[in-house]
């Protein structure tokens, strides 16, 4: 018997807005525990406005963002606080604490909310490090790796307290395309092996589609959600001109029927 | 072969004497650019236009004033064809030139013929001439009235104080979690900002409290020698540097120093979205960032101050000895008795206070620094000029309530 997973997040009717400038409206969608959401669009149409939101980092001026059924901005701050240390963030830049060792980044949620001796902290940092590969770097500070090697001392930070939902702002800018897809396939084995809810932001097609259990497209000028679905879903199946211009890098504006071949959930052009 | 040679000789002479008139002034006329521009009407309805020479931006360009008074002139033209054949090289000069011209036919409804020009030139005027939409968020207002931008500053004042308030309020609740052994920041950057605070901050407290010291001594000397007093130099200069100038002076060099450089050390951080990262983390970037700025400020500020005095003593000691002659011995006593302990208490009370005001400006401006690198310099600027202007503000403060109290 195929067993339906429950949202672990959902963004009910989320409005947002900069002062009185409306970003974007209407937006609703779920994530599912064990699962990559990708919340793709053009630049400037609001994704990372979407993330500041959903992170905690900026209210939205109407509807509601939900953690395992609890709604996050209802809530008081130190209620607010417990859920944000289940959030893991790899920031667009990393945002490492520059005047802070690798080691010292990683270790700084470990000291603070585990309860572990020093040498115990040391152990956790040092296999977080393993894991994204940077074994054997604690030591060095972010001004002497490359924008890569940052990103994945970035990601070891944000699963350093094995968050339950990690989000990723854009996670290949900068990067050159072997770096890109090897962050890519990083994210995959997190996902099987922290077996997180996991959205990433990003607007690079490789990734999307390399990475996109199920995602989520946004357009600046309706500012609100245009599809949803798998993305090779919505490429195949979706009949608006904006959702095939976006996947296919504006080449085409429709597709012929194919038959699909998804490994997700049914694409849904709204 | 001798007539080759006398073309050359001739051709490099000409250009010689044509770079001889121009740098000299000698030529009326404007430099003459190898292009050029022609017109002759294969029908009374068509303007072909004769492009030749190199139309390059580096070597000059022909002036279009005469092609657009052929369009304005003869009304009868329908069509603008091209002539290209005797064009050399070209680069965007010559590519503004087409644009203009083919926007000045659109707006005569006349038809611009570009098929025989070359490709290349045809597919950058398909580039230049798309038509891109531009999205306006928002239509900006054309005048705004007096009465609305009155308005509007009032309200941006109203935003000020509310989030220096609200920082405030911060500043204190962290405060109270340190007093309470709760707070959470690293002992290692606490000691590195006390060190940044004091320690690396001597020379530049040393060199300008001597020559305040010297400055104080001179003025002095003016009055009081008229009098044959310039003993009392001693009092003027201790009691001055001890009471108020030793702070004040210190408060402004640490306001362009420390202050500047918590500003942009945090605002920085801000662009970078290291202070996000503190945010979703759950850790206070207040508690963990400003706390230990503030208190290391607090802490070093009465230290600095004390050795400001003594060094500007030690500069009016200087001037009053060497220069002027005075009795070392006699200075010292006089300095020694003119300086109450309460003068020295005041001093110190202006030093800790100005340590809060520096650590709170820096901090602040760095704290609501936008993400971008002109904001940075623009946050390290306003924790500077904030920081001097709560200094003067409160020493004048100061001042008066130890007038109204006596001391």
């Amino acid at each position: 018997m195929e067993t339906i997973s429950k949202p672990v997040i959902q963004v009910r009717d989320l409005g947002l807005s900069y002062d009185d400038y409306a970003v974007m409206r209407g937006l609703n969608f779920s994530v599912n525990k064990n699962e990559i959401f990708v919340v793709m669009g053009g630049s400037g149409c609001g994704k990372s406005t979407l993330l500041k939101a959903l992170i905690g980092l900026k209210s939205p001026v109407e509807g509601e963002v939900l953690y395992e059924g609890v709604s996050f901005w209802q809530q008081d701050e130190d209620k607010q606080q417990g859920i944000m240390r289940r959030l893991g963030i790899l920031y667009q830049g990393g945002a490492l604490w520059s005047s802070l060792t690798l080691g010292e980044n990683v270790a700084l949620p470990l000291e603070l909310y585990a309860k572990l001796s020093p040498p115990q902290v040391r152990e956790v940092v040092e296999l977080k490090l393993s894991l994204v590969g940077l074994s054997g770097y604690a030591d060095f500070y972010p001004a002497q790796i490359s924008g890569g090697m940052r990103k994945r001392a970035a990601l070891a930070r944000a699963i350093a307290l094995d968050p339950d939902f990690i989000f990723f702002d854009e996670p290949s800018s900068g990067l050159d395309p072997l770096s890109a897809r090897s962050l890519d396939e990083l994210i995959l084995q997190l996902k099987d092996t922290l077996r997180a809810a996991i959205i990433v932001v990003t607007h690079e097609l490789a990734s999307i589609f390399t990475i996109g259990d199920n995602s989520v497209l946004l357009d600046a000028d309706s500012k609100s959600m245009i599809a949803i679905g798998n993305p090779r879903d919505l490429l195949n199946t979706s009949s608006d001109p904006r959702v095939i211009q976006f996947l296919t890098r504006g080449e085409k504006t429709s597709l012929p029927r194919l038959p699909t071949g998804s490994q997700g959930g049914q694409g849904a052009a709204r | 072969m001798l007539l080759g040679y006398e073309a050359v000789q001739s051709v490099a002479f000409r250009n010689s004497l044509f770079e001889l008139t121009y740098k000299l002034g000698l030529e009326n006329k404007a430099y003459m650019p190898s292009s050029q521009l022609s017109f002759d009407y294969p029908s009374s309805e068509t303007l072909r236009v004769k492009l030749s020479g190199e139309w390059q931006i580096s070597v000059g360009l022909p002036s279009d004033n005469e092609c657009l008074s052929q369009l304005s002139s003869n009304k009868e033209i329908t069509e603008v064809t091209f002539e290209p054949s005797g064009l050399n090289k070209w680069d965007s000069g010559l590519l503004s030139f087409l644009l203009r011209l083919i926007k000045e036919c659109g707006k005569r409804n006349i038809r611009v013929n570009r098929q025989s020009l070359p490709e290349g030139i045809e597919r950058l005027l398909i580039l230049a001439l798309r038509e891109h939409k531009v999205s306006v968020p928002q239509e900006a207002p054309i005048a705004i009235p007096l009465l609305e931008r009155a308005g509007d500053k009032v309200l941006q004042i109203q935003a000020g104080f509310v989030s220096l308030f609200n920082f405030l309020g911060d500043i204190a609740v962290a405060f109270s979690r340190f007093l309470s052994g709760k707070a959470y920041f690293r002992g290692d950057d606490f000691r590195a900002i006390v060190q940044r605070c004091g320690a690396d901050a001597l020379g530049l407290v040393s060199l300008i409290s001597v020559l305040v010291g010297i400055i104080l001594a001179f003025v002095g000397t003016i009055q009081l020698q008229l009098f044959g007093a310039q003993i009392f130099i001693a009092d003027i200069v201790g009691i001055a540097m001890v009471r108020v100038m030793g702070a004040v002076m210190t408060g402004i060099i640490m306001s362009g120093r420390t202050g500047a450089s918590f500003a942009a050390e945090l605002g920085l951080m801000q662009a970078n979205e290291e202070i996000d990262a503190f945010k979703t983390l759950g850790i206070s970037p207040v508690e963990f960032l400003v706390m230990p700025r503030v208190l290391a400020l607090m802490i070093m500020m009465p230290f600095l101050t004390l050795y400001a005095d003594f060094m500007g003593i030690l500069g009016g000691f200087f001037v009053s000895t060497v220069f002027l002659g005075l009795n070392p011995v006699e200075y010292l006593q006089h300095t020694q008795s003119a300086v109450r302990l309460s003068n020295l208490w005041i001093g110190l009370a202006h030093s800790f206070v100005f340590g809060i005001i520096i650590g709170i400006a820096g901090c602040l401006r760095g704290m609501q620094c936008a993400r971008s690198a002109e904001a940075v310099g623009e946050a390290a600027t306003s924790a500077v000029v904030t920081a001097i202007t709560s200094i003067v503000v409160a020493t004048a403060l100061i001042t008066f309530v130890c007038q109204v109290l006596g001391v």
